[in-house]
């Protein structure tokens, strides 16, 4: 604490109606033996008559006092606070000033009001400009002649859309979203495989535009791209167009206001906006992954802004994360390697086995006819197909078991020439034994022992993964369509706090 | 007049913060010039001799100018340039 001289000090604001009552009880402190000084945060002509006001406009006695509620007072002695009252209450001021029958002719209490370093964005600000907010990483300098939006384009930080500079007052108040310490290293981001800091995925989120709240689901996410199955520098290097596809599953997607219904997968959101785009940023930004550099993708896709979505948990199928092993309590993020999305459009059916052939039929084309390996898809159902299901009780489990059977592609039909396609497998390749049977890009990997034109090939070798999103109106569900191989798996992460 | 602000720096920090000009050409063989006068008191008579030694030896050369020295080039100028030339001469003056 900044040292205060020994004796009474008081710290108000004109603006405060319990200040403006016990003005007199001010002025006579002020006259009385003890040494006094208010501090005055709005208006050093408040207290009236008295000569020792301390203007306090810029809150550093305030901010050093540690004070919560105007009026306060407080006695130091031997260069310590030994004594405190705030609000005004008859007892407790006489008491801390040894000043007995104080305010005879006022109420024996009243409540005070927040002390002006209390008000909205004040802590952080107060903590940086007294210098008891430390950071790690550098300061960059913006002259006040420059835009500091366009600042930070020019410095290269940006994925295209403007970012929320990332001053100091900004990450302050992002770290205090998590309790864990500014200075705790994550991991290793790919592709440059520094040490990232919490302090710098802080600032990753302020430039994303995320609130504090949304802090813990971005650090699990971050920690989830860097569990080596996840193959995160596969997905930044590849010419595929795949980049990380968050789904949050938990309490936490409600009590940050996810949006899990109605366009779920679209804009509009805050949180699911900026959450994917505070990953996306500190791959760019910090791990070196930048377009046209090392991230050679041939055309990308619009979720490598950011793509991010809650799960809705409104009905009775078990939850991804529940799948997962997880408590229906905990909060979660699963990372996928995700493209665009795939409509899955069927007004008709009424009947489980009709939806799932339809599902099938559009999750069988997915990449290419002939193309099973590398493949992976994150189906989302929405409200009107999943009641199909529901009235027919059918669980999750089911339907994806029943899509998994129905995913299974004759050999003949992966021929070379098949469809008027020529990848595939040359037609010599029938009959071939395991070793010998040509390759193609996307081909099935776990083929049988000797190659014929009945066997059965799973389009999906691991399965498919089923959430549940959207909007109550429209029978339409959704294919999330991405990468999965043994080098990129998607991954799951309990949030923490 | 508000105070210069200061970034937390978002990077790894490996390289400076005041960041390092752009590498001259390691050569200047066929590259197309651009001479922009910025319309200071002659500023065009430096140009004219660079223009001059650069087309004695066989560079393109283009010649530009802003219609004032103290306006900021305009978007267009600065797009048509980037588009025609390889490598620019700015001509201060007085």
């Amino acid at each position: 604490m900044k040292n205060f001289p020994d004796g009474l000090v008081a710290v108000v604001k004109r603006d405060c109606p319990t200040c403006a009552l016990i003005e007199p009880v001010l002025q006579r402190l002020a006259a009385g033996a003890a040494a006094f000084v208010a501090y005055s945060q709005d208006d050093p002509a408040f207290p009236s008559g008295i000569t020792q006001v301390i203007d306090d406009s810029g809150l550093e006695g305030s901010f050093h006092l540690n004070i919560d509620i105007v009026p306060t007072l407080i006695r130091i002695r031997d260069g310590r606070e030994v004594a405190r009252a705030f609000g005004w209450h008859r007892g407790e001021w006489e008491s801390v000033s040894g000043v007995p029958h104080l305010g005879a002719d006022l109420p024996e209490s009243r409540p005070g009001c927040g002390s002006k370093t209390q008000d909205p964005g004040m802590p952080s600000r107060l903590a940086v400009r007294y210098g008891e907010a430390r950071f790690r990483s550098r300061g960059i300098t913006v002259p006040a002649s420059v835009d500091p939006i366009e600042y930070c384009y020019e410095r290269g930080w940006s994925d295209g859309l403007p970012v929320v500079p990332p001053t100091r007052e900004r990450v302050l108040e992002m770290l205090q979203g998590t309790r864990r310490a500014a200075s705790e290293v994550i991991g290793q981001i790919p592709t440059d495989l520094i040490e990232c800091t919490v302090e710098k995925a802080a600032i990753s989120a302020v430039m994303a535009g995320c609130k504090p709240e949304y802090f813990p689901v971005v650090l699990a996410a971050i920690e989830a791209v860097l569990v080596p199955e996840y193959g995160l520098h596969g997905v930044i290097c590849t010419t595929n167009f795949v980049g990380p596809v968050i789904v949050v599953n938990g309490p936490i997607a409600r009590a940050i206001g996810m949006n899990c219904k109605i366009n779920a997968l679209g804009q509009g959101n805050r949180a699911n906006a900026t959450i994917g785009r505070a990953l996306q940023l500190l791959i760019r930004n910090f791990g070196g992954g930048r377009p046209g550099e090392i991230d050679r993708a041939v055309l990308g896709n619009p979720g490598k802004y950011t793509f991010c979505f809650a799960e809705d948990e409104d009905d009775p199928w078990d939850s991804l994360a529940v799948e997962r092993g997880f408590p229906a309590t905990a909060s979660t993020v699963t990372l996928f390697s995700g493209e665009g999305v795939t409509p899955v459009m069927d007004e008709i059916s009424r009947t489980p086995e009709s939806l799932a052939r339809s599902f099938a039929a559009v999750l069988r084309v997915i990449h290419h006819p002939k193309h099973t390996y590398t493949v992976s898809a994150v189906l989302v159902v929405t409200p009107e197909h999943a009641a199909v299901f529901h009235a027919a009780g059918w669980s999750k489990q089911r339907l994806k078991s029943e899509l998994q059977g129905l995913l299974q592609i004759p050999v003949r039909e992966m021929l070379r020439g098949h469809g008027g396609t020529e990848p595939g497998f040359p037609p010599d390749a029938i009959g071939r034994q395991g070793g010998t049977i040509p390759t193609y890009p996307g081909m099935p990997v776990g083929l049988p022992a000797t190659l014929r034109p009945d066997d059965l090939i799973p389009k999906y070798p691991n399965g498919i993964d089923i959430v549940r999103a959207g909007g109550g109106a429209g029978k339409f569900s959704g294919i999330i369509s991405g990468l999965g191989s043994i080098t990129i798996q998607s991954i799951t992460k309990e949030i923490v706090s | 007049m508000s105070e210069d602000l200061i970034l937390l720096d978002p990077t790894p920090e490996r390289a400076p913060v005041v960041r390092a000009r752009r590498a001259r050409p390691a050569s200047i063989d066929a590259a197309r010039f651009g001479l922009l006068d910025i319309n200071k008191a002659r500023g065009n008579v430096f140009l004219d001799r660079i223009e001059q030694l650069l087309r004695s030896r066989g560079h393109p050369v283009n010649r530009y100018a802003k219609a004032r020295f103290s306006i900021l080039a305009p978007t267009e100028l600065k797009q048509k340039i980037a588009r025609e030339c390889d490598i620019v001469v700015e001509a201060l003056a007085d």
